[in-house]
């Protein structure tokens, strides 16, 4: 991240300036202080990311009740790894099988399950990814370099204000001696959006 | 940024391009935590400002519903906020 203010001494932008008003709002008004703010800044920089998921995910290949418990209910099962917190109230994980390739989508905004991969790309937010990935999922995956054979059926899950969703992709064949932590370690963000097959 | 054909296909990518991103989108999650709001609240509004400027940068219309919330909520009105940022000093 860089410091723009030794950048661009001279001119603030016009939404830099909405941004410090708001700031300096609610800051009077106590209802956040520059501490919350960086706090929050710093652990979606560095420590809230698909990293989690990948545990999550790692976990559940290991584990066969944890998985049974996280495609019950995933929020808590995502919980009992200690992970929670904003915009993961509700979070559905669904499983990738030989017959079904699942991938997520939110088309009017950019619901994403933040405590298990962070925050999403701006691939993510873009308005072709929201509109071509319900129209034409197959297609669009095949584009970012994702493909799903024929015969396998793709569902589409748009995110909802009650839902959240997390892909739990297949486990790659050929590491049947692997630790959960190096299972975890093959596990990418982007597999866990389903725009990729690993 | 944000056609098709710039889709990344890996986790390199930086989360915030500019550090007021960061700011507002940690006042929005703060504002729903202190308030005791719903992230629907916020959602709703963010919803809103996509849709009536879809192709704006995403996190300017994430300010905007900032703004938006801000306002229905009457923890300022529309005339404060465009003052003070008339007034923010570099």
């Amino acid at each position: 991240m860089s410091d723009d203010h030794g950048h661009h001494p001279t001119a603030l932008t016009e939404i830099e300036r909405r941004a410090r008003a708001l700031e300096e709002l609610l800051t009077e008004k106590g209802i956040v202080d520059s501490a919350f703010i960086d706090a929050v800044v710093e652990a979606y920089a560095h420590d809230i990311g698909p990293m989690n998921g990948a545990r999550v995910v790692a976990r559940a290949w290991v584990d066969p009740d944890y998985k049974l418990r996280l495609l019950a209910d995933g929020t808590a099962a995502i919980a009992e790894l200690g992970f929670g917190g904003a915009e993961g109230d509700h979070i559905e994980v669904v499983e990738n099988t030989p017959a079904v390739h699942n991938v997520v989508v939110c088309t009017l905004c950019s619901c994403y399950p933040w405590p298990v991969l962070g925050l999403p790309p701006n691939w993510y937010k873009s308005p072709p990814y929201r509109a071509r990935m319900v129209r034409e999922p197959r297609a669009l995956l095949r584009e970012m370099g994702c493909e799903v054979p024929d015969e396998v059926e793709i569902r589409v899950w748009d995110s909802s204000a009650e839902m959240r969703y997390m892909v739990l992709p297949q486990r790659p064949a050929g590491n049947e001696g692997a630790t959960e932590e190096e299972l975890a370690a093959l596990v990418s963000r982007d597999a866990m959006i389903g725009v990729q097959r690993l | 940024m944000g056609g098709v054909a710039s889709l990344p296909r890996d986790n390199g990518e930086l989360v915030f391009d500019a550090p007021w991103q960061g700011r507002v989108l940690a006042m929005a999650v703060g504002l729903v935590q202190r308030l005791g709001l719903s992230w629907e609240d916020f959602r709703a509004r963010l919803i809103d400002a996509i849709a009536d400027h879809p192709d704006r940068p995403y996190y300017e219309s994430w300010t905007a519903a900032l703004e938006a919330l801000v306002i229905d909520l009457d923890v300022a009105q529309a005339r404060d906020l465009s003052e003070r940022a008339l007034h923010i000093e570099p």
